[in-house]
């Protein structure tokens, strides 16, 4: 009895915080190292990345203060504001298709991957995530050349006429582009839709069963709210991984034909390291860094687990 | 995890749902599959031509596999990679585990921001802070050196490391450290004796996925570090394609070759890997 009344006093107290002595002393002692790696190598590089922004600058010379106008620059010259559509039309492909098919599988399956069977696909599906996304690139760029596999298929059912080399294409290179990273992603999302879906009670489908609900129904009301939590880290890290991309990108298409492929983070890449102009792709970069959050917090707020 | 009830599944016919389930599962394992085995056909074609997308070759040219692994140098990459893995992993494991336990266990006054702060960083494009990050490193003195992609890599890993290790710590019941106290164990002893040992699990997960992103890692790399043989495997895969890029056959030879030491470790340490795959998404 007293026991359990201390347990519950603890464990809504839990340990209190350190205020001071030697125990202060020792608890930063393993909290700092970390912090200070963080520190010199993702906060003060942020921190510059602010302060580049606002300058001209080569990177070599002397800058000069240029308040915003590297931002009114990226925020409405044409080839900016394709180059960020570019990586939202991205998320189309590297989230929508990912998340689709893996809740179809997941909703077909709707159990454990157990036996042999599972471990295979389990194993196969995940190679992707695996392998460098560099490796991806090469390893599609091939699939997609004129002469390569994909139109192959395409002669083989009839459809010769369409083929092409994708990747030069204007019209079709980012939905190429879309289709390596949708590759890459559908394997995790499938797998993590599959886990999840497995620990929905089985109940809730035999009583949907016995009032008559339609498949859809079932899906509608039961699957989807299940797996809100897994359906909002599916969205979040394909999402990231499109307004984010540059492996792919730069293996893939160097982001042309023109500019049709090229993704913000390219788009720094070549600024600050070809063209020299530090201010710009700064003032890009910490565009993109907000866009992230922006889009990510929503995504995080909306699907977090009910409390 | 076994259900209370489960659905009736004979094992002798199996349900129209459990093939069509099947079926799509081995279509989608084909689709996954199909880009390496068509690399695969193509490294096999006679070196310097251009074969179709999917054809067993007449006479399938081993040797391209040895002429990638001269080409690539496939001997030091693999060293310079394992060299990277080993500057970064150990020691970003151990003070990403220090400051998950010391902000979820000692708590010292302002930790809270300090912990907002790391989980800010968690969704940071590492394009963000290429720029600024490759001045620094060139005022360091560390361009073109291995650790131009350490020392960042620690850094830039933090966030998630310190996120995944207080989370382990957090659910850590408190009578344990209590216990150890009344031994009269400091905390440092305490943490290596006490909480390392229960966080084995978390740290392995913690490792796996570092090391994976290590090296595969390809903008520092491509950024910082212009010989392509100090840096890690994807960095060099993308010179190698740069240099070899028209070459199909022998490309497709060097990625293969490239990629199979992660695929090999995949498969040996398979359950561990898709553990830590799943959990680092869901957590991250």
């Amino acid at each position: 009895m007293t026991n359990e009344r201390q347990q519950s006093r603890r464990r809504s107290v839990r340990s209190p915080s350190i205020k001071g002595g030697r125990g202060l002393l020792m608890a930063w002692v393993f909290i700092v190292p970390a912090l200070a790696f963080y520190a010199a190598f993702v906060l003060v590089p942020i921190v510059m990345s602010i302060y580049y922004s606002l300058l001209r600058w080569d990177g070599i010379g002397k800058s000069q203060f240029y308040g915003l106008r590297n931002y009114v620059t990226v925020l409405s010259e044409s080839d900016f504001l394709q180059i960020l559509a570019n990586a939202f039309q991205l998320v189309v492909y590297f989230t929508v298709i990912p998340v689709a098919i893996g809740l179809g599988v997941a909703s077909v399956i709707r159990e454990q991957l157990s036996g042999r069977f599972g471990t295979v696909a389990r194993t196969v599906l995940f190679i992707p995530q695996v392998i460098p996304l560099v490796a991806a690139g090469i390893a599609w760029t091939w699939m997609l050349a004129s002469n390569g596999v994909v139109n192959q298929a395409l002669q083989l059912i009839g459809l010769g006429a369409v083929t092409r080399g994708w990747l030069g294409d204007f019209d079709f290179a980012l939905p190429a582009v879309g289709m390596i990273g949708a590759w890459v992603l559908l394997g995790l999302c499938t797998m993590l839709l599959v886990t999840g879906i497995a620990r929905i009670d089985a109940s809730l489908y035999e009583a949907a069963k016995l009032d008559g609900a339609s498949p859809w129904h079932e899906f509608r009301w039961i699957t989807l709210p299940s797996l809100r939590q897994e359906i909002g880290v599916c969205v979040t890290v394909t999402v990231i991984a499109a307004l984010a991309s540059f492996d792919i990108v730069y293996i893939a298409t160097g982001g042309g034909p023109g500019i049709q492929t090229t993704v913000p983070g390219l788009e720094i890449y070549r600024l600050a390291f070809a063209h020299r102009q530090v201010g710009l792709a700064s003032a890009l970069a910490v565009v993109l860094m907000v866009l992230v959050i922006v889009v990510v917090l929503p995504i995080q707020w909306l699907t977090r687990p009910p409390k | 995890m076994t259900v209370a009830m489960p659905r009736p599944r004979s094992p002798a016919l199996p349900s129209f749902g459990t093939i069509s389930a099947r079926t799509i599962l081995v279509a989608l394992m084909v689709v996954t599959l199909m880009p390496f085995v068509t690399m695969f056909s193509a490294a096999l074609a006679p070196s310097g031509t251009y074969p179709p997308g999917l054809q067993w070759p007449a006479d399938p040219q081993w040797g391209n596999f040895v002429d990638a692994f001269k080409a690539a140098s496939m001997d030091k990459l693999l060293w310079s990679s394992t060299l990277i893995a080993l500057g970064v992993v150990p020691l970003s494991v151990l003070i990403g585990t220090m400051a998950g336990f010391g902000l979820a266990k000692l708590r010292p006054r302002g930790s809270g921001v300090v912990y907002i702060l790391f989980v800010l960083g968690l969704t940071l494009p590492f394009e963000g802070i290429i720029t600024p990050l490759y001045y620094e490193v060139r005022s360091l003195g560390l361009l073109n050196t291995k650790f131009a992609i350490i020392l960042p890599l620690i850094g830039l890993y933090m966030p998630f490391s310190v996120f995944w290790m207080r989370a382990h710590f957090v659910n850590v019941p408190d009578e344990m450290s209590e216990a150890a106290e009344i031994d009269g164990a400091g905390t440092w002893q305490q943490f290596w004796q006490v909480q390392v040992p229960i966080a084995r699990p978390a740290i392995m997960s913690l490792a796996i996925l570092q090391f994976l992103w290590t090296w595969n890692q390809f903008l520092l790399p491509v950024v910082l570090v212009e010989t392509p043989l100090e840096r890690t495997m994807a960095g060099a895969l993308g010179a190698f394609q740069g240099q070899w890029g028209t070459n199909i056959p022998l490309l497709c030879a060097g990625s293969l070759i490239i990629i199979t030491p992660t695929v090999l470790l995949f498969l040996i340490f398979q359950r561990q890997f898709v553990a830590a795959l799943l959990q680092g998404a869901v957590k991250g």
